[in-house]
């Protein structure tokens, strides 16, 4: 159905081809998962799928792409969306129309479907994709889940061979995550639909895969096999895969379930281990932030409800809950964008509402969800002066802390060509340049890959052990297991759970980890504990 | 027998027709636009205050009775604002710059001697009764065609307004749907971008903040609109049908022409004609129907270029007719009323308490019809839940 031959791309300007000599073969019918660090070029190969490389971006494409038959040197994007629908990594860019139902007629209104065979086939979508109640529903007032699940909805009426995905479930809560996928597997299994996904969290998508498609680091060899084939090696891999390689099954198990049957004797060898140090509890101190019964409202709806929190330093807070929980609000809260409807918050003893911008920076620290909105500068050199000159700090300091955090940014590039990874540590090195007590991070790994996550945690916990106090608001259930202390779950703008995150996550099936499923009811939620410990027993 | 059967069926199954035609549901947008054209024509034909009030609650009321809870609706406040601060400013305007040499002199304000060139230009000076009334009826009048504008403007949903647009219309219709969805956008981009100032501990407010918010929001808007055009290539748009250039020609061509011969027509007719050949008013009626047989046979020229369908057009039907024809009847009284010689001017000089003339009074109380006729907007509750 899909495929390439030799192809090689190359952007107007790089120095090197993103994808060079690009053999591949998407048979009909198959799920085929994308994998591979962040900037090696995955968006690249999605899109060259259906033309928008090299037709909308530029750039050289050399070889042949072509779709059920169709190259894709001939045919345009739009002479292809009957064949392939495409959805983009931020579903919202992409909608043209206002309301649900007219964004789901849009593709078909343009490849002049008739009016009876459009009204029948929006009517089926909304039912596939469990979007009736939304049909009236304006756009933008969805939440992440339903946003996307139109998005899906929007190119699958119109009927395409071939479904084009780019991260779908990245920015999405687990549930929401889950429910994406279950649609998108009924629509393999049942219509035959060929799907192309790429995607950073394997652990959500791996088991759904038919074949996966790695490309390596530097984007040379593309590699394409069964998931068991691929991952026996790949350098990411999600907590099942590593888990499995640790113990030494086979075959490789890709599922929770296929785990677990194997997992008996692991759990005996376990059961003799001491249990896993939760991460050091911090010794009691003056709180570096306390929040009293506050409540925030957007309009009449109700974010934030009557909730009270405090954070000692040392300490890592996760934050979690569904999409619209209230998350972000309790961050812009703590940070002091948004000032409480009633109850009183305190960070360092000041509340940060009344901060001005330039002392606000001594007190607390946010990374946003986008941290490309904090970076102005042309390079990253002249953004860590700036940031040194905004705290009134000594030349340099921020771009030493940057080298310590990554080490392998170049000083000259400009910051929009960093890959997600190295931007994130580039926008924590400014907010921490200042030294803020209390650091927050919103949805941090968002696009990271599982190397530049390791490298997060060891960030995280460095700072902790210097006695910053974070909190941070993330859906990733293996951040969360991997490095924070303390788990809160908001629900509706309440706290429904506030505990060491060992006892927090293990008791919820939508937040326990891969490894607490697979050796629960035991105490291990990483594979790293669980290595340790049988090195202890060894 | 049996053909009697045929035709009460018949009879039966085209009274359902007319029955579901005015259940709930959302109006033709063109309908509501005609209507509210109906009843500009009628103020545009009067100065006299009774009229232009009663128009204004005309308009009124069938927006209270037929507009759904969508945010656009609540726009007839918003005019009604902006047509109060017009009167007032139109006031200020006769007061300082008044030049009215009849009348009662109400004050003297001090007169601002001017040069020689500046000749027929007063600041200052007396101010009469009937300058003032002039002006406010004047006033008045912009005011009421604002509400009529702000009535089909809460009274249909604008980006369905637009989908209706001829086939040739089309690309430009899209890109006022998209401009539309936007610009709230950019607003919150405004918001985030201050607020990422703020958490980089520098001025968030002030002229020092407004240049570093600028940059990044224009740039977001950018990388937006070609994160859209690359969603809408890859789904079909501008997919189109091959057209000889020399075709292409003769359809602007015409198109052209016909709007052109559109704006002049729709000037004669609402500035009363003053262009009479033989008796007849030329820039008009006639041109006007000229000008929109040739629009129209360019649009549909035009439109065979765009190769694309429709989701659920809007319908029209019955009470479409209603609607549309109820605010003709409003318009059609106030110009047949001027033609009979009825007095529509509120007299200014001597000033004299504005009665009210019966025919068009009548007229103007037809274009009520909607707020019965009119199927009633589905119910704003259902809409929330997703069942119309």
């Amino acid at each position: 159905m899909i495929r390439f031959e030799s192809v090689s791309v190359q952007y107007d300007g790089a120095a090197r081809p993103v994808l060079s000599d690009v053999d591949l073969h998407v048979p009909e019918g198959e799920l085929a998962l994308v994998v591979g660090s962040t900037g090696t070029g995955k968006t690249t190969l999605l899109r060259a799928v259906n033309g928008l490389v090299p037709h909308f971006t530029g750039g050289t494409l050399t070889g042949r792409v072509t779709v059920d038959g169709r190259d894709t040197r001939t045919h345009p994007p739009r002479e292809l969306a009957d064949v392939v629908g495409y959805v983009g990594q931020d579903p919202l860019a992409g909608f043209v129309m206002d309301v649900v139902e007219d964004e789901l007629a849009y593709g078909m209104e343009s490849l002049a479907l008739p009016p009876d065979v459009m009204r029948r086939r929006v009517e089926e979508t909304l039912d596939l994709l469990g979007l009736a109640d939304l049909r009236t529903r304006p756009l933008r007032t969805l939440s992440g889940g339903e946003r996307q699940r139109v998005a899906v909805g929007s190119v699958l009426a119109a009927h395409p061979k071939v479904l084009v995905l780019d991260e779908p479930t990245s920015a999405l809560d687990p549930a929401a995550a889950e429910e994406v996928l279950a649609a998108i597997q009924r629509l393999v299994h049942d219509l035959g639909l060929t799907v192309l996904l790429a995607e950073h969290r394997l652990e959500r998508v791996v088991q759904y895969a038919d074949r996966v498609i790695r490309l390596s680091d530097d984007g040379r060899t593309v590699e394409s096999g069964t998931p068991a084939e691929i991952m026996a090696h790949a350098s990411s891999a999600p907590p099942v895969v590593a888990l499995g390689r640790l113990a030494g099954w086979t075959p490789l198990p890709l599922t929770v379930r296929d785990a677990r049957r194997l997992a008996g004797p692991l759990r005996e060898r376990l059961s003799l281990a001491p249990a896993p140090l939760g991460r050091a509890t911090p010794v009691p101190a003056p709180a570096v932030a306390t929040v009293n019964k506050v409540t925030v409202s957007y309009g009449r709806v109700p974010a934030l409800r009557s909730v009270t929190l405090s954070v000692a330093p040392g300490e890592i807070v996760a934050v979690m809950g569904r999409n619209g929980a209230g998350k972000s609000t309790l961050l812009n809260t703590l940070v002091g964008l948004r000032r409480p409807d009633s109850g009183e918050v305190r960070v360092g003893g000041r509340a940060p509402a009344d901060l001005s911008a330039r002392t606000l920076l001594a007190h607390v620290g946010l990374v946003p969800q986008e941290p490309g909105d904090l970076l102005y500068a042309d390079t990253v050199l002249a953004e860590c002066a700036a940031s040194d000159r905004d705290a009134g700090l000594a030349p340099g300091s921020t771009a030493a802390l940057l080298d310590q955090l990554a080490p392998d940014v170049a000083e000259g590039i400009h910051p929009g060509d960093l890959s997600e990874g190295q931007r994130l540590a580039l926008v924590l090195a400014i907010v921490l340049a200042a030294e803020p007590p209390l650091l927050l991070l919103d949805e941090p790994t968002r696009g990271l890959d599982y190397g530049a996550k390791e490298r997060l945690v060891v960030i995280l916990r460095d700072l902790a052990a210097r006695g910053h106090a974070i909190v941070l608001a993330t859906h990733d259930v293996e951040l969360v297991a991997d490095a924070a202390s303390r788990t809160l779950v908001l629900a509706e703008g309440e706290i429904v759970a506030d505990g060491p995150t060992a006892d927090v996550v293990v008791a919820s099936p939508t937040f326990a980890p891969q490894v607490s499923k697979i050796l629960g009811p035991g105490p291990w939620l990483t594979v790293s504990q669980v290595a340790a410990a049988l090195a202890a027993v060894s | 027998m049996a053909l009697t059967t045929r035709s009460v069926s018949a009879a039966t199954e085209h009274a359902a027709t007319i029955r579901t035609a005015f259940l709930p549901r959302a109006l033709h947008p063109g309908a509501w636009w005609a209507w509210a054209l109906g009843l500009v024509v009628a103020a545009s034909r009067t100065s006299n205050p009774l009229l232009l009030l009663l128009i204004i609650a005309v308009a009124g009321y069938v927006v209270s009775a037929r507009r759904t809870d969508a945010p656009w609706s609540r726009s007839y406040a918003t005019f009604l604002r902006l047509g109060l601060f017009i009167v007032v400013l139109r006031l200020l305007f006769e007061v300082v710059f008044g030049a009215a040499e009849v009348g009662t002199v109400l004050f003297t304000l001090p007169e601002l001697p001017l040069p020689d060139w500046a000749a027929g230009i007063r600041i200052g000076g007396a101010v009469t009764s009937s300058g003032l009334l002039f002006a406010l009826y004047e006033g008045l009048r912009l005011a009421t065609l604002l509400a009529c504008f702000g009535a089909a403007n809460s009274l249909a949903n604008p980006s369905r307004l637009l989908r209706c647009l001829p086939g040739a219309l089309y690309e430009i219709g899209v890109a006022v749907v998209v401009a539309v969805t936007l610009a709230p956008q950019l607003v919150t981009d405004v918001a985030r971008v201050r607020q990422a100032r703020r958490l980089r501990g520098r001025p968030d407010r002030g002229l020092a903040g407004f240049g570093g918010v600028v940059l990044p929001v224009l740039e977001g808007a950018l990388e937006r609109s070609l994160a859209l055009a690359a969603a809408m290539d890859s789904r079909g748009y501008g997919r189109s049908a091959g057209v000889p250039a020399a075709a292409r020609r003769v359809t602007a061509a015409l198109l052209l022409t016909g709007l052109l011969g559109v704006c002049a027509g729709t000037y004669g007719l609402l500035d009363g004609g003053t262009t009479e050949i033989a008796g007849i008013n030329v820039l008009g009626l006639p041109l006007l129907a000229v000008g929109l047989a040739v629009a129209t046979v360019g649009f549909s020229l035009a439109g065979r270029r765009v190769q694309r369908t429709r989701y659920r057009p809007d319908v029209w039907r019955l009470p479409e007719w209603l609607v549309t024809g109820s605010g003709a009847v409003a318009g059609v009284a106030l110009v047949v009323a001027g033609a009979l010689g009825v007095d529509l001017i509120g007299a200014t000089s001597p000033p004299a308490w504005p009665t009210l003339p019966l025919l068009p009074a009548a007229g103007i109380l037809v274009a009520l019809l909607p707020a019965w006729v009119a199927p009633p907007p589905p119910d704003g509750d259902a809409l929330r839940r997703g069942r119309p």
